[in-house]
């Protein structure tokens, strides 16, 4: 389905600034993988997942998705095989638009933007049982402008659009990272909901051990750039925290004790 | 005096079609556009030559006034998307640029249009209505076939697409939408708009002048604030997207009803761009003194809610 060989990525490239963020990572996802990817601060994580999104170019290396390579494609040609919900709330729907309308444009992820009207009926009423799947009470409020939202509702919304149409791969970067720990907590259950129901393969970035072990069928850390560790089925199922942590320790050595701290 | 508020309110309606544009970029895209002043005259400009020097159909002179409008946006956006150059000072570039341009294509800083036939004079002659009236029927019925047809363009898949593009471009990208495509597009129709506008300004002054449009973007903005001002003060929803177009065109008419009323005041007229910039200014910053205060005026000292 998805696959990364030997790509890399460094950021302000001759300044003293200089960062290697991928150093030549090399990834395989089989169709209906929903992978966790966990590593420490600067491990290279969302540059990953960015790489994929096309947010910016790749130094060197290819990306396949689906059969097509897709390295050098713009951001918005990838648009179509891709659902991403980000970090920020803010950043996956347009506040100052209705409910329904951040959805129509959702629904039409990819497609060629026509002068039809931006919403017709009959998807207005698929959208009300859609969100009345989230069970936040939204489907009542097609209407209300996205804006009047709480960050966990915008973040739920916007998993709904980003798997409204069936995305080949579903990128999830740290989409909980900024809500409360119950918000969080409902938030990832929709996930897991929506993409063992859908059968989506995933790619799901977080700074949180016990949902990167709990949720998935693979695991992967990454450190400096690369992947350290990759596991999956019947020894992920088995896998606990302790052995994570001493891989941790393995790769990172010395800066394991913030890392630590960080991961908690 | 009543023949001055008709003629203001002549005015109004005709540069409330450039206030639509403006609206465009000010509010859908969040920028502030100033391609305005050069298109706006670019717009009278090119009407007046056609009409005076080639004997065009003054309707005509309208549509191509529409036309010069939609590519000096394109330029603008161009200069924007492609290369990278902020919106405010490429926009500034295509101003500065159309200067010299307008004066290139009247060969002179003005002309006059006042033995020709114009769109407001024939329709006057041939309903028998006094040339104010004309021009205020003529205006309002453009006026009102441009927010309907603004109303239904961004309804349209294209359309929301652009209002995202202003709201939340990663989103937009995110979404498969090239937002280099959507920017272009807004300015495009914006300054398509207000170069519409000023033909019709032209053409209903009797003169071209390349100075014209100097200042149109102050008016503009004012003309939007007002409006929304005016939008809230009204009881009920004015939210919807159609009221907030009207209240713009609305909004322009008052710009140039205040502005009857202080000249009848005795007000220099070379006064009224400090007036329209003071108003602006005030627009701008009322609401966010207001909110400060409300957030200061919130806090209670013993915590207790």
């Amino acid at each position: 389905m998805l696959t990364l060989n030997n790509v890399r990525k460094t950021f302000n490239r001759g300044t003293v600034n200089e960062k290697v963020a991928l150093a030549g990572i090399s990834l395989h996802l089989d169709r209906g993988e929903f992978v966790t990817v966990i590593g420490g601060n600067g491990a290279g994580k969302s540059t990953m997942l960015n790489s994929i999104a096309g947010v910016f170019p790749i130094d060197s290396g290819t990306i396949v998705l689906g059969g097509d390579d897709i390295s050098r494609l713009p951001e918005h040609a990838r648009a179509k095989y891709l659902g991403r919900v980000f970090q920020d709330p803010m950043r996956g729907t347009a506040a100052d638009m209705q409910i329904d309308e951040n959805l129509a444009m959702a629904a039409r992820r990819g497609k060629t933007r026509t002068l039809r009207w931006g919403i017709t009926k009959a998807e207005h009423e698929s959208y009300a049982s859609e969100l009345a799947k989230l069970g936040l009470g939204l489907e009542t409020r097609l209407s209300d402008k996205v804006g009047l939202l709480s960050g966990g509702q915008r973040q739920a919304l916007t998993l709904l659009m980003a798997t409204l149409q069936r995305p080949d791969l579903l990128l999830l970067d740290e989409h909980t990272a900024a809500l409360d720990p119950k918000t969080a907590a409902k938030v990832l259950e929709l996930t897991e909901q929506i993409v063992i129901e859908e059968g989506l393969t995933t790619l799901m970035v977080t700074h949180n051990m016990h949902d990167a072990i709990r949720l998935g069928n693979r695991l992967i850390m990454m450190a400096d750039g690369k992947v350290i560790y990759d596991v999956r089925g019947e020894e992920k199922a088995h896998l606990h925290r302790a052995d994570l942590m001493a891989k941790f320790e393995e790769a990172a050595g010395e800066e394991f004790s913030n890392d630590r701290m960080l991961l908690g | 005096m009543l023949l001055a508020f008709q003629g203001a309110v002549a005015q109004g309606v005709l540069w409330g079609i450039m206030v639509l544009g403006v609206y465009i970029t000010f509010r859908l895209l969040d920028i502030a556009d100033l391609t305005v002043d050069g298109s706006f005259a670019l717009g009278g400009c090119v009407c007046a030559v056609l009409i005076v020097e080639r004997g065009v159909n003054p309707l005509l002179g309208l549509v191509a006034g529409l036309l010069v409008g939609v590519v000096a946006g394109a330029v603008t956006g161009l200069l924007n998307t492609l290369f990278d150059i902020p919106a405010i000072l490429a926009g500034i570039l295509t101003q500065i640029g159309l200067w010299s341009v307008n004066l290139r294509i009247m060969g002179k800083a003005n002309i006059p249009l006042l033995k020709n036939p114009n769109i407001f004079t024939g329709f006057a002659k041939a309903a028998g209505l006094p040339q104010n009236l004309a021009t205020i029927i003529i205006g309002g019925i453009v006026a009102a076939s441009l927010v309907a047809i603004l109303y239904w363009f961004f309804g349209t898949e294209i359309g929301s697409a652009l209002r995202a593009t202003g709201n939340n471009e990663h989103m937009v990208r995110a979404l498969g939408v090239d937002t280099r495509v959507t920017k272009l597009i807004a300015l495009m129709v914006s300054n398509g708009l207000v170069g519409l506008s000023g033909a019709l300004v032209c053409q209903s002054q009797k003169y071209a002048d390349v100075g014209m449009g100097t200042g149109a973007i102050i008016v503009g903005l004012a003309a939007i604030v007002i409006g929304e001002v005016l939008g809230r003060l009204m009881p009920g929803k004015l939210r919807s997207f159609s009221s907030r177009l009207i209240a713009a065109v609305v909004g322009s008419i008052v710009y140039f009803l205040i502005r009857a009323i202080v000249l009848q005041l005795g007000l220099d007229p070379n006064d009224m761009k400090l007036l329209s910039a003071i108003i602006v200014a005030l627009a701008l910053s009322v609401p966010v003194v207001w909110e400060r205060q409300q957030l200061r005026a919130s806090y209670l000292k013993g915590g207790e809610a």
